[in-house]
C-alpha cells in the first residue's frame, strides 16, 4: 500500500507504566517455551515450524502548543506459531505464554494448515535455511529512549512548540514515537535468535494562518524516523546538511535538532502564506532526500515486492508493472544509467536494520536496479524459488506476535552518485526548476505506473539560482519515465535516510517501518500541476 | 465512520487461541466485572471500559486460499483521575487480584501524569436507546462458513479462467463502560466485510466488488464475485482517452471505501468544529468563525447519521459515553451541525455533538443503469483508489480510478477506458451534481451513486 497509510496512530497492546518498559525477556525461559511449540507441532505432523515470542513496547508522547495531550505506554506480549503441514502454511497465536498455551497454539496452527491444504493448489516450496544455534542481535543504540525520563522528553517537545509559537505559528502539534520490539525466534532449522530492536520518530506540524484571507499553511518537521536511540535527538551541529544556497533549509543526517527545526518551520510556514503560486508546466526538479525517499518507496520499493508481482496483494494494495518477464529479459531500463537501487536490511541507523528476519534468515544487502536495469526483487523463503534462487533475501516481517509474517519491504535506497556533486551543483545550471524538500501528498496507482507527489517546501529555480518560495506544487509522472529522466545525483557526502514508520500492507492490515537512503537528485522535464482551487 | 469489522478487530487479527477467554459478555456479566473494578478505586474519578471481540478471516489469491485465522480478545481498561491528571491501564485477566492491580496501576500513572488543561469531569448517568446492530447469524460464523464463502467466490472465477483474490473478515464484539459518577453503557455489534478482485487471465481486465453487513445472512459471495467477474471481462483491452473534465457516474464503491480513504469519507471526517473555529479547515471563515449555516453544496445534498437505521445500525453511544442520536450534518446543501469534543463545546458554548459512527446520504430512485441511459457523454467510474489529501484548505484530493472504468456515449457503455488520475474536491464535486441514485451500503454507510459534471482527470495511468 503506501507509506504512512495508517490514518490514525496504530496503538496496539496494553497501556503499561513507563517503568515497566525497560526490562528484557529471559532467553532461557523463551528457549524452553519455544521448544514446547516445536515439539507439539512436529508431533501433530508439521514438517517445519517457527515460533516468535514477542514483547512489543510503544511509548507515544503527543503535545500541542503548551500542553501534553496524551502519553501512551503500551505493551503487547505473546507468541505466534507458524507451521508447514501438507505443504500448506498454518498460523496461530496466543497471549497465554506458557508451555501448555504455546503447545495448544502450535496444534491449532497444524489443524488450520491441514484444513486449508484441501483447497490449496501449489504446495509451499521453502528455501533451505541453516540453523544458527543460539545467537542475538541488538539495534546499535547509544541511549535507550525508554530509559530517558518522560519529563525530559515532554520538555523537549514543549520547547520545540514554544519556539514555533515565538516565531509566529498559530498552532503546533508535536509527537515522539518510540518503539522497542523484543523478539525471540526459534525454528526447526535449529535457530534460537534473540533480538532487541529500537526505533524512534520525533515529528511536528506547524500551522500559520492569515485570518484576513482565511488561508492556512502547514510545515511538517524535516526529521526522519530512525532505527536509533534517543541520541538521534542530540541536535549535534555536525548532523546538519544545508540545502541549496538561497533556501536557508537545514536537512539532518544522523542527529536532529528539533527546536531549531521548529523555529525554521514557523518562519517557512509564514512564507508559504504569500509564496508565488506555481505556473503549471515542465520543470527540472531537484529533490531533497527527505522528499525523494517517499518517491523511491512508492515507485520502486513497492513495485519490486515479489508477492505483489505474483498477485498475492491483488485484492488490496495491487500488483506491479515490474513483471517477471521484465526481469527475465535482463534489459528493462527502469531508470537512467546513473540509477543504482539497492535493498538492504543491515544499514546502521535505518528502520529496516535487524540481524535476522522473522523467519530466521540472516539479513544482507542486494541490488534491485543496476545501472538503470531491473535485476532483482524482494523475496522471502517461500518465494525465492520463483527467481531460481535457493537462499531467501531475508525480508520477512510480522508487526506483532499475533500477526503472521510475510514479505515486507527492506530499506530500498538510491546509491549516491560517483562524481563529486554538491547540492548547489544540482541547481546551478537549471534554467527553470523547482527544489522540493520534505514529505507531502502522495498517491500512486495499483501497479505503480502513475504517481503524484507534493512536498513540504518548494523553491523556484531560475537561471541556476534559487529565487524564492513557491506554493501549490505537485508533480505527476510515470515511474519508468521519471527514473529515466534522472540526470544527476549528489555524492555520498549528501546521502541521508528518509523513513516511513507506519507502512501498511496485507489483509488484515499490518504496518512496518522502512528507511530509504538517497542524496539530493535531479530529474529533468517533469510535469508539474497547480493544486490551488476555489471553493 | 467506517464501522466494518476492520475497525472492530483489535490488534490481534490473527488466529489466537487466547484461552478462549470471555468472548461476548452479556450486559449483566459486564456490569458485574466493572462494578467489582470500581470498588477498588481510590481516585477522584474512575472510569472502566470492558471490550471483547471474537472473529476471524480468510484470504485468497491466485485462485487459492493463502491465509486464514480466528481471534478472541477481551480487555478491561481503567482510567483514574486525580484532579486534572489521568492515567490508564489495561488487563486481560479478570480474577480479583488482577482487577485490583490494574486499578492501582492506573492510579499510579495518574499521579505521575501532567495536568491536562482540557480535562472534563466525567459524565453522570445517561440514557441510551438499545442498539440493533447485533446478529447471531454473524456471531455464529465458523471456519467452515468462511471456507464455503471463499469457495463460492473461487468456483465461478476458475470456471471462467479468471484469477480471484479476495478477503472476508467477520467479528462479533461488545463494549461496556461504567464510571464512578453512575454512568453505565453497553453495546453489542456484529459485522462482516467481503471484497474480491477478479483479473482476466491476460491481465488486461480487472473488476472489484465489495459488501459489508451486520447480518451474515445477507452475504452472497457468489453474487458479488459474479459482478466482479463481469467487470473484469468487460474491462479488457481498455482504450486511452484524453484526460480532462468529464461528466462521471460514480458508483458507491467509488465514493466510500471499506478499507481506505474516500472522497465522501474525507468530507465527513472534516466536519470538526474545533478545526473550523481555529481557522484550519475548509469550514473556516475568512476573518474568523466557521461556515455553520452556510449553503456549501447543491440543494439535493442531505447527509445525516442515525445509529438505529436498520440498514447501517451502529452504537447508540460514543467512546466517551455521550449519546449518539439521529443528527443532520448537511440539509439541502446547508451545513447544519459540526461535531466537537466536550472540551471545545464547553469552551465555545456550542452544541455538544459526538462524531458520527455512520452516515447516510439521501438519494433518489435511479439505478446506475438508469443514470447511464440519461448520459450523452461521460465516464462510468466503479472504484477510486489511493485517495490522499493535496490541499486541506479546499479539501482537494488526488487518487485514481481502478478495476473497471468505462466510456459512455448516447446512453450506452461504448468501451472500457484506461484508468485516470483525478484531482478533485468533494466540495466542488457536490456543487457539480447532476443526479443522485438509490443509496447503497458501503463501509457501514449509505451512499447513492452520483452523476457529477466537470470531474477533473489530470493524467492517464497504464495500471490495470
Amino acid at each position: 500500500m503506501g507509506a504512512m497509510m495508517m490514518p490514525a496512530i496504530p496503538v496496539t497492546g496494553n497501556p503499561v507504566a513507563p517503568e515497566a518498559m525497560t526490562g528484557r525477556m529471559d532467553a532461557v525461559v523463551n528457549k524452553r517455551l519455544a521448544d514446547a511449540a516445536l515439539n507439539a507441532a512436529r508431533s501433530k505432523g508439521a514438517t517445519y515450524t517457527d515460533v516468535r515470542i514477542g514483547r512489543y513496547l510503544n511509548q507515544f508522547i503527543i503535545t500541542r502548543e503548551k500542553q501534553v495531550q496524551n502519553i501512551v505506554n503500551t505493551e503487547s506480549f505473546g507468541v505466534g506459531v507458524r507451521v508447514l503441514a501438507n505443504g500448506t502454511w498454518g498460523f496461530a497465536a496466543t497471549s497465554d505464554v506458557t508451555e501448555t498455551g504455546i503447545a495448544r497454539a502450535a496444534e491449532q496452527a497444524v489443524a488450520i494448515a491441514k484444513a486449508n491444504s484441501k483447497i490449496q493448489k501449489d504446495p509451499v516450496k521453502l528455501a533451505p535455511q541453516k540453523g544458527y544455534g543460539e545467537v542475538s542481535w541488538k539495534t546499535p543504540i547509544v541511549k535507550n529512549a525508554f530509559q530517558v525520563p518522560v519529563a525530559e522528553k515532554v520538555d523537549l517537545l514543549l520547547r520545540a512548540n514554544a519556539k514555533a509559537l515565538e516565531g509566529g505559528a498559530n498552532f503546533v502539534n508535536s509527537q515522539l514515537f518510540q518503539i522497542n520490539e523484543q523478539k525471540y525466534f526459534a525454528s526447526t532449522d535449529g535457530s534460537y535468535i534473540d533480538q532487541d530492536v529500537h526505533r524512534i520518530w520525533p515529528n511536528f506540524s506547524v500551522t500559520c494562518i492569515d485570518r484576513q484571507t482565511g488561508k492556512f499553511r502547514t510545515r511538517q518537521a524535516l526529521s526522519a524516523p530512525r532505527g536509533m536511540g534517543y541520541e538521534y535527538l542530540d541536535g549535534r551541529p555536525d548532523g546538519k546538511i544545508a540545502g541549496p544556497t538561497g533556501t536557508g533549509i537545514n536537512g539532518y543526517k544522523d542527529s536532529y535538532d528539533m527546536v531549531e527545526d521548529a523555529a525554521a518551520a514557523a518562519k517557512q510556514a509564514k512564507e508559504k502564506l504569500t509564496a508565488k503560486s506555481v505556473e503549471p508546466g515542465k520543470y527540472t526538479l531537484v529533490l531533497d532526500p527527505d522528499h525523494l525517499g517517499l518517491t523511491i518507496h512508492e515507485s520502486i520499493g513497492h513495485a519490486t515486492e515479489l508477492d505483489r508481482v505474483l498477485g498475492y496483494e491483488a485484492n488490496y494494495a495491487g500488483t506491479s508493472f515490474a513483471t517477471l518477464d521484465k526481469w527475465q529479459g535482463k534489459n528493462f531500463q527502469y531508470g537512467s544509467k546513473i540509477v543504482n537501487i539497492f535493498a538492504d536490511k543491515t544499514q546502521p541507523g535505518s528502520l529496516g536494520a535487524v540481524g535476522y528476519d522473522d523467519e530466521g534468515v540472516k539479513t544482507k544487502r542486494w541490488d534491485l536496479i543496476k545501472e538503470g536495469v531491473l535485476v532483482n526483487y524482494q523475496a522471502t523463503r517461500d518465494q525465492v524459488h520463483v527467481l531460481g534462487e535457493n537462499e531467501s533475501h531475508g525480508c520477512c516481517y510480522a508487526d506483532n506476535w499475533s500477526s503472521v509474517q510475510f514479505q515486507r519491504m527492506p530499506n530500498v535506497s538510491l546509491a549516491p552518485g560517483q562524481a563529486k556533486y554538491s547540492v548547489d551543483d544540482m541547481v546551478k545550471d537549471v534554467d527553470k526548476g523547482i527544489y522540493i524538500a520534505g514529505r507531502g501528498s502522495f498517491s500512486i496507482d495499483q501497479q505503480r505506473y502513475n504517481f503524484q507527489f507534493g512536498g513540504t517546501l518548494f523553491y523556484e529555480i531560475q537561471g541556476g539560482k534559487i529565487v524564492g518560495p513557491m506554493e501549490d506544487v505537485a508533480y505527476q509522472s510515470n515511474t519508468q519515465e521519471f527514473w529515466n529522466s534522472c540526470s544527476r545525483i549528489c555524492d555520498e557526502s549528501d546521502y541521508r535516510l528518509f523513513g516511513s514508520f507506519f507502512d501498511g500492507k496485507g489483509q488484515p492490515g499490518q504496518v512496518s517501518a522502512v528507511s530509504h537512503g538517497s542524496a539530493t537528485t535531479r530529474f529533468d522535464n517533469i510535469n508539474v500541476i497547480n493544486t490551488a482551487r476555489k471553493i | 465512520m467506517n464501522n466494518g469489522p476492520g475497525q472492530l478487530l483489535s490488534s490481534n487479527q490473527s488466529p489466537t487461541t487466547n484461552n478462549e477467554k470471555m468472548a461476548i459478555l452479556s450486559q449483566d456479566q459486564a456490569k458485574a466485572i466493572m462494578q467489582n473494578a470500581l470498588r477498588f478505586s481510590k481516585a477522584d474519578e474512575c472510569e472502566v471500559t470492558l471490550t471483547g471481540t471474537t472473529g476471524g478471516n480468510i484470504r485468497y489469491a491466485r485462485n487459492s486460499v493463502s491465509t486464514s485465522g480466528a481471534d478472541d480478545n477481551t480487555s478491561l481498561i481503567v482510567t483514574s483521575f486525580f484532579g486534572k491528571k489521568s492515567g490508564t491501564a489495561t488487563i486481560n485477566e479478570f480474577d480479583e487480584g488482577s482487577v485490583e492491580k490494574v486499578v492501582r496501576r492506573a492510579e499510579e500513572l495518574a499521579r505521575l501524569a501532567p495536568e491536562s488543561p482540557e480535562h472534563m469531569p466525567m459524565l453522570g448517568p445517561q440514557t441510551y436507546k438499545p442498539s440493533v446492530s447485533y446478529f447471531q447469524s454473524t456471531a455464529n460464523i465458523n471456519p467452515d462458513f468462511r471456507a464455503d464463502a471463499a469457495r463460492k467466490s473461487l468456483e465461478p472465477a476458475i470456471a471462467k479462467n479468471i484469477t480471484a483474490a479476495g478477503f472476508l473478515e467477520d467479528a462479533a464484539s461488545f463494549q461496556a463502560k461504567m464510571n464512578s459518577k453512575g454512568l453505565f453503557a453497553y453495546h453489542r455489534d456484529t459485522g462482516l466485510t467481503f471484497s474480491v478482485t477478479m483479473r482476466s487471465a491476460d491481465g488486461t481486465g480487472s473488476g472489484y466488488a465489495t459488501g459489508d453487513y451486520n447480518d451474515a445472512a445477507k452475504l452472497d459471495t457468489g453474487k458479488l464475485s459474479r459482478i466482479a467477474i463481469e467487470k473484469a471481462s468487460s474491462s479488457v483491452n481498455a482504450k486511452a482517452i484524453e484526460p480532462g473534465k468529464y461528466t462521471v457516474i460514480l458508483e458507491p464503491a467509488a465514493l466510500v471505501a471499506n478499507t481506505d480513504a474516500s472522497l465522501i469519507g474525507a468530507l465527513m471526517n472534516s466536519m470538526d468544529a474545533r478545526n473550523a473555529d481555529e481557522g484550519r479547515s475548509f469550514l473556516s471563515k475568512k476573518g474568523g468563525g466557521n461556515k455553520l449555516g452556510e449553503k456549501l453544496f447543491d440543494e439535493r445534498i442531505t447527509v445525516y447519521s442515525d445509529p438505529l437505521n436498520t440498514e447501517v445500525p451502529t452504537s447508540t453511544w460514543a467512546g466517551d459515553g455521550r449519546q449518539r442520536e439521529k443528527i443532520t450534518w448537511i440539509e439541502k446543501g446547508v451545513v447544519k451541525n459540526l461535531y466537537t469534543s466536550r472540551f471545545w463545546a464547553q469552551k465555545q458554548g456550542i452544541k455538544d455533538i459526538p462524531n458520527p459512527a455512520n452516515f447516510i446520504m439521501e438519494g433518489g430512485t435511479q439505478s446506475v443503469e438508469d443514470m447511464i441511459r440519461s448520459t450523452k457523454k461521460g465516464i462510468l467510474v466503479t472504484r477510486l483508489w489511493y485517495i490522499r489529501p493535496v490541499d486541506p484548505q479546499t479539501l482537494l484530493y488526488t487518487g485514481l480510478t481502478r478495476d473497471g472504468t468505462f466510456y459512455i456515449e448516447n446512453g450506452k457503455i461504448k468501451h472500457p477506458v484506461k484508468n485516470f488520475r483525478f484531482n478533485e474536491s468533494p466540495v466542488i464535486m457536490l456543487n457539480n451534481l447532476e443526479a443522485l441514485g438509490k443509496p447503497q451500503r458501503v463501509g457501514g454507510n449509505l451512499v447513492p451513486p452520483m452523476k457529477i459534471r466537470d470531474f477533473t482527470f489530470t493524467s492517464l495511468s497504464d495500471a490495470v
